[in-house]
C-alpha cells in the first residue's frame, strides 16, 4: 500500500456500470514525510475520506475489487484506510 | 486508475480475436493540472469515449474485466468518462481561508 | 518477494473492516546489500510480528492476499518474513 493525500475530487456520469455509486478521489501518493511521489491517482473510496486527509491506498486490482466490495470490478486502486498518524524512525 | 485525455484511435486489423470490434484509443495520461503526466498508451475504450474528452482509466488484467466471459489481453482500459474534477487547495490554505471569513 | 527494512508504522482507526487490528509497517526496499532501493517507501500489513528496524521479506501484488489471514483482504504487500542473513557472493 502507499500514503497518499487526498487532493479532490472526479466526477464522470458516463462510467462502467461496476462504479455506480462509487466515490472517485483524486489523491497524490506521498512518502512518510509528507512529500509528493509521481502523479496523482484515481482511487475509489472505500472508507469515506475526503478532500485534504491523508489515506493509505491500495494498488492492486483485486484488492481495490474488494475494497469496493464489487467482483470483477475494472478497478485497480482504492482508498482503505484514513491515517492518524505515522511515525517514522529518523535513523533508519 | 489515472485522469487522461483521448489523443488519437488505433485501428488494427489483425490483432488476437478477443479485440475483433473493440476500439483502441491512444490516451494522454494527466495529473491534476491538465498537464501531461508520462508517455501515452494505446486502452481499449469501454465507455464510448472519443478524441479530446478526459476520462479515467484503469491498468492492469482489471481492464479485462468489462468483456467478461471473455479475457481479452488488454491491460489499459477507459472505464469512465470525466464530467469535471475539483483539486483542493491544501489545507493550511483552506484553514487560513477559513479563519479570514 | 522484495527485501525492506521496516523504518516506520502507520496507525489508522477508520479503515475498511477486514484491515481492523492488523499492524501496518512502513518499509524501504532495499537491494541485498542494504542499500536503500529506488522508489519510495511501500505499506505493508504485517503478518508475522516484525518491528522497526528490522530487514524484511514483503511480498506485493496480488499474492499478498495468500499472506497467513490475509484471504479477500483489500491488501496489496504484506511481510511474510523476518529476515536473519543474507549472503551475497559476486
Amino acid at each position: 500500500m502507499q500514503i497518499g493525500r487526498v487532493v479532490g475530487t472526479v466526477v464522470a456520469t458516463q462510467k462502467h456500470a461496476r462504479f455506480e455509486g462509487a466515490k472517485l478521489l483524486l489523491v497524490q501518493p506521498i512518502d512518510p514525510d509528507g512529500n509528493p511521489r509521481g502523479t496523482a491517482l484515481l482511487a475509489v473510496d472505500g472508507v469515506g475520506a475526503g478532500v485534504h486527509e491523508r489515506v493509505l491506498i491500495v494498488l492492486e486490482g483485486r484488492a481495490a475489487g474488494e475494497a469496493l466490495g464489487r467482483k470483477a470490478a475494472p478497478v485497480d486502486a482504492a482508498v482503505v484506510g484514513i491515517v492518524d498518524r505515522v511515525d517514522v524512525d529518523g535513523a533508519l | 486508475m489515472q485522469l487522461a485525455r483521448v489523443v488519437g484511435e488505433v485501428v488494427a486489423t489483425r490483432k488476437d480475436e478477443t479485440l475483433l470490434g473493440v476500439k483502441l484509443l491512444i490516451v494522454q495520461p494527466i495529473a491534476p493540472d491538465g498537464q501531461p503526466a508520462g508517455r501515452p498508451i494505446v486502452a481499449v475504450d469501454e465507455v464510448g469515449a472519443g478524441a479530446g474528452e478526459h476520462v479515467f482509466f484503469v491498468r492492469g488484467k482489471e481492464a479485462s474485466f468489462p468483456f467478461l466471459p471473455a479475457e481479452p489481453p488488454v491491460d489499459a482500459g477507459i472505464v469512465g468518462i470525466v464530467d469535471h474534477w475539483s483539486v483542493e487547495p491544501p489545507a493550511d490554505a483552506a484553514v487560513r481561508a477559513g479563519a479570514a471569513e | 518477494m522484495l527485501l525492506a527494512r521496516i523504518i516506520g508504522t502507520v496507525v489508522a482507526t477508520r479503515k475498511d473492516p477486514r484491515l481492523v487490528s492488523t499492524k501496518l509497517l512502513i518499509a524501504r526496499p532495499m537491494d541485498p546489500r542494504g542499500k536503500a532501493a529506488e522508489g519510495g517507501c511501500v505499506i505493508a500489513v504485517d503478518t508475522v510480528d516484525a518491528g522497526v528496524g528490522e530487514t524484511v521479506l514483503i511480498v506485493s501484488g496480488s499474492s499478498a492476499r495468500m499472506a497467513s489471514g490475509l484471504k479477500d483482504c483489500p491488501v496489496d504487500a504484506a511481510v511474510v518474513g523476518i529476515v536473519d542473513e543474507i549472503a551475497v557472493r559476486e
